[in-house]
């Protein structure tokens, strides 16, 4: 391996990193504030990039239409459950974000999709079709389940996970796509091709970091969510709402899986089945930072990054063998670390 | 009371004659189709699916029944699929599955219970348990014969290589050793990737350092066009083959300008317009992409749909021979379909002239594929 080759593996895996990171976050986040590993976030992924690309075609894509079930069945099971759900005026806020959010949002698809306005329309359009998948589905599947233990919440997480799948190849079908790129341009560093597309992933990327840093730092909401992840307890005593804090996570994790697809459709071919390895691998970067550090798990998700990169260039046919693997001493670490066992809180 | 008890006896005589019904039914020909409509390999079980389309009504006036089966793309539901349908639905004969570990799984219930099976993928079976098995796609080593042949012709010593690190690229590495050596091409290097990957530059950087006279991608469906697209990107400019598990016009769309000039091995029903006249496999390959592209849209033919044709085309030419000799629904009339589809009929067909013999359940030869290339983005016939 010379010192271009090098250089080359250095800058895909850093890119991917980049990807893993934002992923790894989301799953850090939500764990971190509902107790549910999110397994489906590599779907949001799949769907950011495939929504774009079902734009660009000039269809509406299969995303909205669901957005529009989802919205009506969380409206309905809301007025179903809750006790006071059915006073009017709580009524109306939420026809407000379940009904006509999805409906604006089909409209605007039906004005936007014919008319082949590119990807500065179509990529923020698909975030913003996403993004509400997070919120309905935390109410839907989630919510309900809010008491039980970490197990439960994972199983019901993988059977989201299923849903999401086989809608996703009834909405896109079988075949791979691949979006048109932000920018065909490239940059000469040295002995160096950078391309365009990476400085997107990685300027996204540092952007989105920044202001989940500032977020949690410098807004109350920020502040909200981090005191319910260090005890919901706690939290609800002082008059934070467990429930909206969950509804903020899984948003925010469905826009950065999103963000993630939008951003790797042009790059690579993206499947309805993609997102599943991809989160997968921003599970092992949120795992080495022990499902509640961020900085850990942002630089765990670029080692992820380099080391597959460096292993598909190695010894291609155990890449995958090889990343996986290295979770193996960091859980031996943690375990030995950590003297207590601690107790599931229920 | 009497008149309860006659209503009684109404009641038990109706009741007598729906449940001899099914067994009237049984006349009927029952053909089972397991096919991975969903899971990893749907892209291929889709079209196929699509093509039984073609599967006709009756045939010399016995009904045909299809019971259709979705594995998911696993072969343990394969496997349960194939024994409902032999003990449930009685059906004569199985097609399918459209995935190699799937059809594997059905192969092994196939040859325990004696029930014919038409295979929708290419695969190996130890010696004497393919008794009952048929393929309907290409032996792979028939078409990487092609494709070495093609190599030796434009001077290629050094083979690189980068497929799917599963069955299909172990297939390709395999036979490529074996024909490629007599032949004077060596692989300098093998890569693996896997179909969801989103990032081949590691494997690419390692082909192009290697320096090859030529790249044979060992892939299927859309994530084909990857590698191909990286290896134009890092300004390889040599020949780049990749196997008929590319042949879709997906692929064509996905790898755009990076794909001109690639050369595949195919079956002729892709190019089936540009055949000779003369050729026998012209007038069933156009029956087929009429039909296929009427109800599919344009350009919408490729290689699986037609192995689905293939498949029924078969059936059309076996089992009139079978009911002359048993009554479908017996064991006698499945060995006849498997006399049949031995017997050495030349059955004209999509994909090429099948020709099954006892000892060869391959059945296809040279006429079974042709070398095809990508032009304008288009396949043309090479």
């Amino acid at each position: 391996m010379d010192f271009n080759i090098a250089l080359f593996l250095a800058q895909d895996g850093i890119t991917n990193g980049a990807i893993y990171a934002l992923l790894g976050l989301s799953l850090v986040l939500v764990f971190t504030v509902t107790r549910v590993i999110l397994v489906p976030q590599g779907e949001f992924v799949a769907y950011g990039a495939l929504t774009v690309v079902g734009l660009e075609m000039g269809t509406i894509p299969g995303t909205a239409w669901l957005l529009l079930v989802l919205g009506a069945a969380v409206f309905v099971a809301d007025a179903l459950r809750a006790e006071n759900g059915r006073q009017p005026r709580i009524l109306m806020l939420r026809a407000l974000t379940d009904l006509v959010l999805p409906a604006v949002l089909l409209g605007v698809c039906w004005v936007v999709a014919p008319l082949d306005l590119g990807v500065w329309v179509t990529a923020p359009l698909a975030v913003a079709l996403v993004a509400p998948l997070g919120a309905y589905i935390y109410r839907l599947a989630f919510r309900p389940l809010a008491q039980s233990p970490v197990l439960v919440l994972l199983i019901a997480a993988v059977g989201v996970h299923l849903a999401m799948i086989g809608l996703g190849l009834v909405f896109f079908g079988a075949e791979g796509f691949r979006s048109e790129p932000f920018t065909t341009a490239s940059l000469t560093l040295g002995p160096m091709m950078v391309s365009g597309q990476s400085l997107w992933v990685l300027g996204t990327t540092s952007v989105l970091i920044t202001s989940l840093w500032f977020f949690f730092g410098h807004t109350i909401t920020g502040k909200a969510l981090r005191a319910t992840s260090v005890n919901r307890l706690g939290a609800r005593l002082v008059g934070i709402p467990a429930d909206r804090s969950g509804i903020i996570a899984f948003t925010m994790a469905a826009a950065m899986g999103a963000i993630s697809g939008v951003l790797i459709g042009p790059v690579t071919t993206v499947f309805y089945d993609t997102g599943f390895l991809i989160g997968l691998k921003g599970l092992v970067a949120a795992i080495m930072g022990g499902l509640v550090s961020y900085p850990i798990a942002a630089a765990a998700a670029l080692a992820v990054g380099l080391i597959e990169s460096v292993a598909s260039f190695e010894a291609s046919s155990f890449k995958e063998v090889i990343v996986f693997t290295t979770i193996i001493p960091v859980l031996l670490w943690q375990s030995l670390r950590s003297s207590h066992v601690e107790e599931e809180e229920e | 009371m009497s008149k309860i008890r006659f209503t009684v006896k109404g009641a038990l005589t109706a009741i007598a004659l729906a449940t001899a019904l099914p067994g009237a039914a049984q006349a009927d020909i029952n053909v089972g189709v397991i096919v991975s409509a969903t899971g990893t390999t749907a892209a291929l079980g889709i079209p196929m699916k699509n093509a039984l389309m073609f599967m006709p009504e009756e045939i010399n006036g016995e009904k045909v029944n299809v019971v259709f089966g979705d594995d998911t793309s696993d072969p343990s539901t394969a496997t349960n699929l194939a024994r409902r349908m032999i003990t449930q639905d009685k059906v004569d004969v199985i097609i399918g599955s459209s995935m190699t570990g799937a059809a594997i799984a059905i192969a092994g219930v196939a040859n325990e219970n004696g029930v014919p099976q038409l295979a929708m993928s290419p695969i190996n079976l130890p010696q004497g348990s393919d008794a009952w098995t048929f393929r309907m796609p290409q032996q792979v080593s028939l078409m990487v014969a092609a494709v070495v042949e093609d190599m030796k012709k434009k001077g290629v010593k050094k083979l690189g290589y980068v497929g799917f690190s599963d069955a299909w690229g172990d297939f390709w590495v395999r036979d490529l050793k074996t024909l490629g050596e007599p032949a004077g091409i060596t692989m300098v290097a093998e890569e693996r990737y896997g179909r969801a990957d989103t990032s081949v530059t590691g494997q690419v950087l390692k082909l192009v350092a290697a320096r090859p006279d030529a790249i044979l991608i060992g892939a299927s469906g859309t994530a084909s066009a990857l590698p191909q697209v990286e290896l134009r990107q890092r300004g390889y400019a040599g020949p780049i083959y990749q196997t008929h598990g590319s042949v879709s016009n997906d692929f064509i769309r996905i790898g755009g300008k990076a794909v001109e000039g690639t050369i595949l091995p195919a079956g002729p029903v892709n190019v089936a317009e540009q055949l000779p006249d003369t050729s026998p496999v012209k007038t069933p390959g156009m029956e087929f992409v009429a039909g296929y592209e009427k109800a599919h849209g344009e350009n919408s033919r490729n290689q699986f749909a037609g192995h689905m044709y293939d498949g029924i085309q078969a059936l059309k030419a076996a089992l009139p021979v079978a009911l002359k000799a048993a009554k479908p629904g017996t064991p006698e009339f499945r060995t006849a379909i498997k006399d049949a589809l031995e017997s050495g009929l030349d059955i004209p067909a999509g994909h090429g002239v099948f020709n099954f013999t006892a000892t060869d359940h391959f059945g296809l030869d040279e006429r079974g594929r042709v070398l095809i290339t990508v032009e304008n983005g288009k396949w043309k016939l090479l």
